[in-house]
C-alpha cells in the first residue's frame, strides 16, 4: 500500500515539475532572446532619401544607419514595391577618375554609424514601376544578412538636391 | 586627395604658380636695371629713394603680372597645358554643334553618363549651386556635359537631365570617335565596365570639370576635392575679365 503510495505521489511530482522545469528554462533563456535581437531592431534610419532622375533613369538613395546593438550588422540590399531593383553600390575615385561597383554586403559596426551619401555608399534604385514625384515618400524596406528586415520611408528629392533637406 | 590624383597627369598647380612668380621675378630684375642703379655717395635720402624705387617696382611688377593674364585663379591651372576648346558633336535638342558655338561664354566642360546616379548628379548639383551664387554673371558661363555613354544617351534622354540640374546646362553626345578625340584632348579618360546580369553596365569617367575662358582657352581644373568657393571665385574672375572691354 505504502508502496504504491509513494509511487503514486512520485508520478503526481513528475507531471507537475517538468511543466514548471519548461517554464524555469524559459524564463532563463529571455535575457539571452533580448541579447540576440534582430538586426532590424538595433538599427535605427535617419536622413533618407533618394535624389529623383528624369524619365526611367536610376536613382540613388541615401541613409545614415546608426547600429544600437553590441553586435556588428551587415546590410545587403533593399527592396520595394517602388522599384523593380536596388542595387547597394559604392562610388569611389582614383586616379582622377570615378568608378561605382556594386557591393555584397556593408558592416555597421556596434555603438556606430554607417553614411550613406553622395559619392559613396548608396542604394542605386532602378526600374521605377511608376515615377516618382519628388517631395512624396518612397518605402524601402533594407535587408540584413540575419534575414531581418527595416521598412524606411525616403523622401524623394528633386535631382539637383544636394541633400536631404531643402535649401 | 583626389586632388593630386586629377593633377597626377598635368603639371602641378604649384609649378605654374611658381613659373607666374618667376615671370614677375625676371620683370623686377629687368626693371631694377634703370631706374634704381646703386650710386656710390653716401646720399641722405638714399635710403628713401631706395624705399620708392623699390615700391614702384613692386606696383609695376604687379601690374606686369596683371597685363599678362595670369588671374589669381584658385583651383589646378590648366593655362598653356591643355589645347583650347575644339569639338564637332550634337547638342540636347539634336543640334550639330562645335566649339565655336559657345565662343564668348566661360565653358564648364564636363564628361559622364545619365545611368550614373550618384557622382554625376552630385557634380551637376554642386555646379548649380555654383551658378546660382554666381547670380546674373552665370549668364555668362555653359554648362557642357558630355555623354561617355552615346548608346544610351540620346539627344532627348540628355536633354531632360541636364535641365532637371540647371537651365544653363547643355548634354552634348555625338559619335564614340568625336567623344573619344574630345576626351583625348583633355586626357579625361572614360571606360565600360563589364556588362551586369540584366544588360546594364557602368562606367568609369574622369570626375574633373575643365574650365575654359570664354575664348575657348583651357584655364582651370575643378577636381572632385575643389572647394565651391574656389569654383565661384575663378568662374567670377574669367567671366569678369570678359566682361571688361
Amino acid at each position: 500500500m505504502t508502496r504504491t503510495r509513494t509511487s503514486g505521489i512520485a508520478s503526481i511530482m513528475r507531471a507537475r515539475v517538468w511543466p514548471l522545469a519548461a517554464a524555469c528554462l524559459l524564463v532563463g533563456l529571455l535575457p539571452c532572446a533580448a541579447a540576440q535581437a534582430t538586426a532590424a531592431q538595433q538599427v535605427h534610419a535617419t536622413q533618407a532619401w533618394i535624389r529623383v532622375l528624369p524619365g526611367a533613369l536610376p536613382a540613388g538613395a541615401y541613409v545614415t544607419l546608426r547600429n544600437d546593438g553590441d553586435q556588428p550588422v551587415q546590410l545587403t540590399g533593399a527592396k520595394s514595391s517602388s522599384y523593380a531593383q536596388a542595387m547597394l553600390h559604392q562610388s569611389s575615385m582614383s586616379g582622377g577618375m570615378s568608378h561605382m561597383s556594386g557591393i555584397g554586403s556593408l558592416a555597421i559596426p556596434a555603438h556606430g554609424q554607417v553614411v550613406l551619401a553622395p559619392a559613396g555608399y548608396h542604394l542605386m534604385l532602378m526600374h521605377a514601376i511608376a515615377p516618382v514625384v519628388p517631395g512624396t515618400r518612397v518605402r524601402l524596406t533594407l535587408e540584413f544578412s540575419d534575414g531581418s528586415s527595416l521598412p524606411v520611408e525616403f523622401l524623394a528629392r528633386p535631382a539637383n538636391a544636394i541633400g536631404p533637406d531643402s535649401h | 586627395m583626389a586632388r593630386v590624383d586629377a593633377l597626377g597627369q598635368f603639371s602641378a598647380r604649384d609649378q605654374d604658380a611658381i613659373l607666374v612668380r618667376g615671370d614677375c621675378r625676371m620683370l623686377r630684375v629687368m626693371n631694377a636695371v634703370k631706374p634704381c642703379r646703386p650710386t656710390r655717395h653716401h646720399h641722405p635720402l638714399r635710403s628713401t629713394l631706395l624705399l620708392s624705387c623699390l615700391a614702384l617696382l613692386a606696383a609695376l611688377a604687379l601690374a606686369g603680372c596683371q597685363r599678362s593674364g595670369a588671374l589669381p585663379l584658385r583651383l589646378t591651372n590648366l593655362s598653356g597645358h591643355m589645347p583650347n576648346l575644339s569639338f564637332s558633336l550634337t547638342d540636347d535638342q539634336g543640334k550639330a554643334v562645335t566649339a565655336s558655338d559657345y565662343l564668348g561664354k566661360v565653358v564648364l566642360l564636363y564628361f559622364g553618363y545619365t545611368h550614373c546616379p550618384d557622382v554625376c548628379p552630385l557634380t551637376l548639383a554642386h555646379l548649380h549651386v555654383v551658378m546660382q551664387r554666381l547670380g546674373p554673371l552665370a549668364d555668362g558661363a555653359r554648362i557642357l556635359f558630355v555623354s561617355v555613354d552615346p548608346a544610351r544617351d540620346t539627344p532627348e534622354i540628355l536633354h531632360s537631365y541636364v535641365t532637371a540640374f540647371d537651365p544653363r546646362a547643355v548634354g552634348l553626345t555625338g559619335s564614340p570617335r568625336a567623344l573619344e578625340r574630345l576626351s583625348k584632348d583633355y586626357r579625361a579618360a572614360f571606360s565600360r565596365e563589364p556588362d551586369q546580369a540584366n544588360g546594364d553596365y557602368e562606367v568609369s569617367h574622369s570626375a574633373g570639370v575643365y574650365i575654359f575662358d570664354a575664348q575657348g582657352r583651357a584655364r582651370v581644373l575643378a577636381s572632385p576635392a575643389a572647394s565651391q568657393d574656389d569654383i565661384v571665385h575663378d568662374l567670377h574672375l574669367l567671366i569678369s575679365q570678359e566682361a571688361k572691354p
